[in-house]
């Protein structure tokens, strides 16, 4: 008996995996204002001019991933890797993610000097507050591990972009998450870095009902599309921020 | 033995009822988040919001009532009576907490959202429920958006000797609760959170509004009169509003935030909600100031019918609060279920501050008829009752 329901599963699993794929991704352009660059990219337009390629770390926790055996080619590092190389073509582009389940931002920045050394990136994408926020981190010691790595990224040379909460609206009335936003708004406003507001950009989604975030239990599909989107948006901000020549930008839509 | 200015007032200053009823509502609108009907409230028009005034007035009414205790029927009994009340408020809490629980429950049994994996460990403490409950009644765990009440707690354990002090020697009481509120700033005090952190209200902090709040109802308010009658405070005041609403401007529109200088964003951010920020303390105060000055005591208004569910909201405050939080629980869930638009959102809102202006009709109707029975004639004036509690 058990082996014919693993493998009615499996094929009930590829079913679900290959009417995800014919899907096509909601069209979830986000407004300017959402993307715009508040601070430039210096070491990414230099890589792009120069060299001709661009390497990015993503560091984050489980947010930054999706499950099942191909989580990792759907989570939002893999596409934004894809939508910068649709977007920069002539560049090499290679995204590496390091993601680990319940890490703190202290966690995280304690393990940034081996990420910086073995990547060697031209910039960072460092998505924190979730963990923080469900552990009852203090803001202002959150606000110490930010600088602390940041600090270790700018040493480096690399440029950073920091990456808030998801919009969950079903936990939002048990998870504090508003105090973690507003440290780190104003830790790259004070340090004159990227924020991307991915807070922002899915309460648009969910505003405009382009997704609904409210669904309790919502399929595979929905959060592989939330993560394209996210790699998508991730890439105009970084095209916004990093001013690469105009004329290799192509626009997709 | 009691200075003669010390002596308050006897009629209950409507003014006190009305604006802790409004500040009731504005706190059961904040506490759903995703709502519309947020844009009217206080909050994004200034530093503070409705807790300053709920904290304020608190103070002022529980000094009124159980400053006249405390004069007549001495210290002990008075003391009494405030501990009598903090229990009160302990036994509400406890029991709000209990309705959260039961919702989380039903969320984490219902919720599974592979988009939300990270986000789902929050109903972890679930797995833990010794831990979680014994932690809720040492008032360590709390959950979102009830931390009020534990901060009322402390702020009435630690009553009594600050009554005592403000009945004999106020500025110095009030300038020792100043002193508490600069030394936790400068040492970080608070009380401590679990699983970890401190009290999202910081009560060594928020005690200075407390405190302000028990020295007007004592005098202090007609102290202040001539600095409130002051053209140069009103000007002060309404220039303070003025600039605030400006900064909220910029939180709200980005496309605004470059106008603000960096040297003055660098002094003022961030504005500490914890550890009640002196920007959000002196908004409050410009608020208050302006407020007095346009909207006296003896404004007949004030008796006028349509102001009246909000100042019986107000005079069944610990009641209404609490039906505040959990209507907010209830109308969150409901709005999460529809995935609620606007409409859902105002319709939850309207409902809301419906069922709490019908439920406080019907606590002061109860209050009528067990006035009128003969037992309840013969109690010393109980002040918890009179006129609306502390």
């Amino acid at each position: 008996m058990r082996p014919i329901i693993a493998v009615l599963a499996t094929i009930a699993l590829m079913h679900g995996a290959a009417a995800a794929e014919s899907e096509p991704t909601p069209d979830c352009d986000v407004p300017e204002w959402l993307i715009v660059a508040q601070n430039d990219l210096p070491r990414v337009n230099a890589e792009i001019k120069d060299r001709h390629r661009l390497d990015i770390s993503v560091v984050g926790s489980r947010s930054s991933a999706l499950s099942g055996p191909e989580g990792a080619r759907f989570s939002y590092p893999a596409q934004l890797e894809q939508a910068l190389r649709d977007r920069l073509p002539g560049n090499e582009i290679k995204v590496t993610a390091h993601i680990s389940s319940g890490l703190t931002t202290a966690d995280m920045a304690a393990g940034l000097a081996k990420i910086l050394a073995d990547d060697k990136p031209a910039l960072v994408i460092w998505q924190a507050g979730t963990v923080d926020a469900l552990r009852g981190v203090e803001p202002e010691e959150f606000r110490t591990s930010l600088d602390q790595g940041l600090d270790a990224i700018a040493s480096a040379g690399a440029d950073a972009i920091l990456m808030n909460m998801q919009f969950s609206p079903r936990t939002e009335s048990m998870l504090g998450i508003s105090a973690f936003a507003d440290v780190m708004r104003w830790v790259t406003e004070q340090r004159g870095i990227v924020l991307f507001d991915r807070l922002g950009i899915m309460h648009y989604w969910s505003d405009a009902g382009i997704f609904d975030l409210y669904s309790a239990t919502n399929g595979y599909a929905m959060a592989r599309h939330v993560h394209e989107c996210i790699g998508r948006a991730l890439a105009a901000q970084i095209i916004n921020a990093g001013h690469p020549d105009a004329e290799k930008v192509q626009t997709t839509h | 033995m009691a200075a003669p200015h010390l002596a308050v007032t006897s009629e209950r200053d409507l003014r006190l009822d009305l604006f802790r009823g409004v500040a009731l509502w504005l706190i059961f609108l904040d506490h759903i988040p995703e709502n519309v009907v947020n844009w009217f409230t206080i909050r994004n028009y200034g530093f503070s919001d409705a807790t300053e005034i709920f904290i304020f007035i608190s103070g002022y009414t529980a000094a009124f009532v159980y400053g006249g205790a405390m004069r007549e029927r001495g210290f002990l009994l008075s003391s009494a009576r405030i501990l009598r009340r903090a229990w009160q408020i302990y036994v509400a809490h406890i029991f709000l907490f209990t309705i959260f629980m039961a919702e989380i429950a039903y969320v984490a049994a219902t919720f599974d959202n592979p988009l939300y994996a990270e986000e789902m460990k929050i109903l972890d403490f679930l797995k833990q429920p010794d831990i979680t409950i014994f932690q809720a009644l040492l008032l360590k765990f709390k959950p979102v958006n009830m931390d009020v009440l534990p901060l009322y707690i402390v702020l009435l354990l630690l009553f009594p000797p600050t009554l005592f002090m403000l009945l004999r020697q106020p500025n110095l009481a009030l300038a020792g609760s100043a002193v508490v509120y600069a030394f936790a700033w400068k040492l970080d005090w608070n009380l401590p959170a679990y699983p970890n952190g401190v009290w999202f209200f910081n009560p060594f902090a928020w005690q200075l509004l407390f405190v302000f709040g028990a020295w007007c109802a004592l005098g202090g308010a007609q102290r202040l009169g001539r600095v409130l009658r002051s053209r140069i405070v009103l000007a002060v005041a309404v220039a303070y509003l003025l600039f605030a609403f400006a900064i909220t401007l910029t939180w709200h529109f980005e496309s605004l935030d470059r106008f603000v200088p960096v040297w003055l964003k660098d002094w003022m951010y961030p504005i500490d909600k914890t550890n009640l920020d002196v920007l959000r303390f002196a908004h409050f105060l410009a608020l208050a100031a302006v407020t007095v000055r346009f909207l006296p005591a003896d404004w007949p208004g004030l008796k006028s019918a349509i102001l009246q569910p909000a100042i019986r909201c107000g005079q069944h405050s610990l009641e209404i609060f609490c039906l505040g939080v959990f209507l907010a629980f209830a109308g969150q869930f409901v709005i999460a279920e529809f995935s609620g638009g606007p409409l859902l959102q105002t319709a939850i809102s309207v409902l809301g501050i419906i069922i709490m202006i019908a439920t406080a009709n019907l606590l002061s109707w109860y209050k009528s008829i067990e006035g009128r029975s003969p037992q309840s004639r013969v109690k010393p004036a109980d002040a918890d009752l009179a006129g609306g509690e502390a």
